[in-house]
């Protein structure tokens, strides 16, 4: 049995009032509900999304000591509006030579993948949208599907930039698929459990209980998640699919207007998803610092400003890594993948087994602590 | 309670439809706003301004192929060890700590053999031809150095 929000909207009161227009079980009632936290879900993860942009060029031109955008409404707060109604009234450029479906089906996989992966974010525990029991492992398969739709787009194209881009592009990120499995896989290991929901109340209370702090090979796989993350996300320092210096700006050299900006769109909001898993699996999701009865409505709302409050603290350092470190080279980049992060992922997880097995189950500050 | 397993996985359907949705939207409005003026070299592929030389589809670099073969192996490992990792607590507090210890060691232990092998192999060096060729030369260079030595002696 899946927790969604619709069995979560069932235990209050208006519920029984919706439920006698509708009828008992009613499939359009459940649709219609799926139907409107879904757009409120989808317009939140554009608007973050495009202010995503606005960050990443505001926060560069504060490490730049720059102004960045200021001009487009409130400290140029509405600069991403006025790009987004730029890039609809650019020309849409194919290149003749092109693969004209999958040049199409490129940006449409990607969107895909993102939009996909929000229906588990544990936003709170009642508005997230299905709390599926697979749902980490749901989550690893199909975020690979951008992986597919920045190769197609590199191949597609039939560019050599694009080409170059988009090969790189599927090596970095199946490659850095493997270290962040398996500090997932540790996770899913100290608790028992594949689901956002259940992973997420096992760290409530205070900070001690959060994963992150759980034992020393957490922690450490926190970190290597986090790079790994930054990679598949094609982040800088791993940002070589779309090296400017050096392929133009790779698996999307050819697209123009709306095609690039879904490519774009994507990509913040994945870097989005990302740091809010990071933040549900290791740094204690929506919890409050202290016990309090969920069934209060109002309380949803803090759950969620805190998960994403986390999760934009993690968007920050992503940003603030990409303005700081030098891109790395592309066999470094399979170097740090393969003969640093894969084993010590690895070692985490063996670590795990192990200290789970030594000490019964018990973390860190328990031990310390007692109890 | 109107929660069944299809309703679980109703949202999945509707977030990826609405992004088919918002792909549309967004390549309807921009068919309308943007212009359509195209020109034998605008639909060319960009190379720097030069004319386009050749397709972009030819022969690639085989490690990309390596590289992706490693990553099934590892991908189909870890794919396998999401369920033993989902009951590994249970079984410690029933006791069978030890038990499942060692069969989770069994099974890292062949993925830890895997990635040595492919590391001895040199599979994980991305420019393994270069390094090979370097160590080949590298005695010929210092002979070559030798000699002109001992020629301008």
């Amino acid at each position: 049995m899946n927790q969604t929000v619709v069995s979560f909207l069932a235990q209050y009161e208006f519920f029984d009032f919706l439920t006698k227009i509708f009828g008992e079980n009613s499939l359009l009632l459940t649709t219609l509900i799926f139907l409107i936290f879904s757009v409120a879900f989808v317009a939140v993860a554009a608007t973050i999304g495009g202010l995503g942009t606005y960050a990443e060029r505001k926060i560069s031109a504060d490490i730049q000591m720059r102004m960045g955008p200021n001009r487009v409404g409130p400290y140029g707060l509405l600069q991403f509006l006025a790009d987004g109604v730029k890039m609809m009234m650019k020309e849409d450029i194919m290149p003749r030579t092109a693969d004209k479906f999958l040049f199409y089906l490129a940006p449409l996989l990607c969107l895909l993948g993102v939009f996909a992966t929000l229906a588990v974010l544990p936003v709170s525990s009642g508005f997230t949208l299905t709390d599926l029991n697979v749902g980490v492992f749901y989550l690893i398969a199909i975020s690979s599907l951008v992986g597919l739709g920045v190769f197609l787009g590199g191949y597609a194209s039939n560019s050599k930039w694009s080409m170059l881009g988009g090969m790189r592009g599927a090596s970095q990120i199946i490659s850095y698929e493997i270290p962040v499995t398996l500090s997932v896989l540790a996770i899913t290991l100290l608790s028992g459990s594949m689901s956002f929901g259940k992973i997420t109340d096992l760290q409530a209370g205070f900070i001690t209980n959060w994963f992150v702090f759980h034992n020393p090979f957490a922690f450490l796989a926190f970190i290597v998640y986090f790079v790994g993350a930054m990679a598949e996300t094609n982040r800088a320092p791993f940002d070589l699919p779309e090296a400017e210096s050096e392929l133009v700006s790779g698996y999307h050299t050819e697209y123009t207007g709306m095609r690039f900006g879904f490519f774009a769109l994507a990509e913040y909001i994945e870097v989005f998803v990302v740091s809010a898993v990071a933040a549900a699996l290791f740094l204690g999701g929506y919890n409050l610092p202290f016990h309090i009865s969920i069934d209060f409505l109002p309380i949803q709302f803090v759950q969620l400003s805190i998960l994403v409050g986390k999760a934009l603290m993690l968007y920050y350092v992503v940003i603030w890594a990409r303005w700081t470190f030098p891109r790395l080279r592309v066999d470094h980049l399979m170097s740090v993948c393969w003969k640093y992060l894969t084993p010590i992922a690895i070692f985490n997880l063996v670590g795990c087994a192990v200290w789970m097995v030594a000490f019964n189950g018990q973390s860190l500050a328990q031990l310390i602590f007692g109890h | 309670m109107t929660t069944t397993q299809i309703d679980g996985l109703m949202p999945i359907v509707i977030m990826m439809a609405a992004a088919v949705v918002l792909f549309f939207g967004g390549h309807f409005a921009s068919v309308i706003l943007s212009p359509k003026k195209p020109t034998p070299q605008k639909d060319t592929a960009y190379e720097c301004g030069e004319e386009a030389v050749g397709s972009a589809w030819s022969a690639f670099n085989v490690r990309f192929y390596v590289v992706g073969l490693i990553f099934i192996i590892f991908d189909v490992e870890s794919v396998l060890m999401f369920p033993v990792a989902t009951v590994f607590s249970e079984m410690v507090k029933e006791g069978h700590g030890l038990f499942i210890l060692t069969e989770f060691l069994i099974f890292i232990g062949i993925l830890v053999t895997g990635i040595i092998y492919c590391w001895k192999k040199g599979d994980l060096d991305w420019v393994r031809s270069y390094q090979v060729s370097a160590r080949r030369n590298q005695p010929a260079v210092a002979v070559k150095a030798k000699e002109v030595k001992k020629a301008s002696a």
